[in-house]
């Protein structure tokens, strides 16, 4: 598992100067790390808020990740609709997927892992999968490039 | 009671360099009483997201004001955002038009519509300064102190709700706007 020192640095590494975010058991857990990093944190209360204060972020000039549980993308898909299909801003999310994992290996029922890919492919964001534990340094810095590189709003769905 | 329109133009009066986020009802009048780049319209929108817009801004461009003109509907979806407001030290003024109903939709009632006392939600979710305006006259008397220094600052407009009003749009497409507002803010 990519410790969460690796993952702020990649954090960083990709040019991000926002975090905005709210945690989860697995996001939660970089939280001292991003503490001691570059990034400007902003928690908000619920997710779709954390969309619309990512636009006014970018029309600023600023490069905000926003990072979510899935549950949350769930709930903020008007805002994202908005901002990534009305405003056309290249929004940038980091989706932890509960259960993935669990779901993979038969352990769990959750559906979580089911309706977030469908809801990304729902949006048309361009996204990546990713999972933490099965992957190196380099896999991280790759993904990261793939999310920041396109010109339209992309996502990166990470296995929890 | 006051007019939305009334509201506006005393706002147009007392802008300085701020940055105006419209929303809704506001997108019909503003562009009739202000025409600077620095005027977002943040039409199309997703409902109870220009507060959060507006506090992004301040937040990318620190120590730029900004004016998020909200409605009653919109700030009920999402109240959470005074409370994510209140975190931040920045020069964001939030000015809520409320006329109690849902204006474009045919003037159905806002959840609890002349109820809801916002100013104390506002300083519940300690906004430094929260001011409410029942008048005109209220409005005029602390709109220059209320829209300078620093904030948040929360404004409670309570104005006369306004039937037939059809979904306005922004005087230039999303594309222009937003290439306008980040040449100014330059």
């Amino acid at each position: 598992m990519l410790g969460s020192n690796v993952i702020v640095s990649a954090l960083e590494a990709a040019g991000f100067t926002h975090l905005v975010w709210i945690p989860d058991s697995h996001i939660g857990t970089w939280e001292p790390e991003l503490r001691k990093s570059r990034l400007t944190l902003v928690r908000v209360c619920r997710e779709g808020e954390a969309i619309g204060l990512a636009a006014g972020l970018m029309l600023g000039g600023a490069r905000p990740l926003v990072a979510i549980q899935c549950t949350g993308f769930f709930e903020a898909g008007d805002a994202v609709r908005n901002v990534a299909h009305d405003l056309k801003l290249p929004l940038r999310l980091l989706i932890g997927v509960r259960s993935e994992r669990a779901a993979r290996d038969g352990k769990s029922g959750d559906n979580c892992p089911h309706f977030a890919a469908k809801l990304v492919d729902a949006w048309e964001l361009i996204h990546s999968r990713f999972d933490p534990a099965e992957s190196t340094p380099q896999q991280l810095a790759d993904v990261f490039r793939k999310l920041t590189e396109v010109a339209t709003a992309s996502a990166i769905l990470w296995a929890e | 009671m006051m007019t939305h329109r009334e509201v506006l133009e005393v706002l147009a009066a007392h802008r300085n360099d701020q940055v105006v986020v419209t929303t809704m009802g506001s997108v019909a009048i503003w562009p009739k009483l202000s025409d600077s780049p620095l005027d977002f319209h943040y039409i199309p929108s997703s409902m109870g997201q220009g507060v959060p817009l507006g506090l992004g801004l301040c937040l990318a461009k620190p120590g730029r004001g900004v004016i998020v003109l909200t409605g009653d509907g919109g700030t009920l979806m999402n109240l959470g955002c005074l409370v994510t407001a209140a975190q931040f030290s920045v020069p964001l003024y939030i000015l809520l038009i409320d006329n109690g109903l849902y204006e474009v939709t045919g003037g159905q009632a806002v959840a609890n519509a002349g109820r809801t006392d916002f100013a104390a939600v506002a300083r519940g979710a300690k906004i430094p300064r929260v001011y409410e305006c029942a008048s005109l006259a209220e409005w005029k008397a602390i709109a220059s102190e209320s829209l300078s220094g620093n904030g948040p600052v929360f404004v409670w407009l309570m104005v006369k709700g306004e039937l037939g009003q059809s979904t306005p749009t922004s005087p230039r497409p999303m594309s222009e706007q937003i290439n306008r507002l980040r040449e100014a803010l330059k």
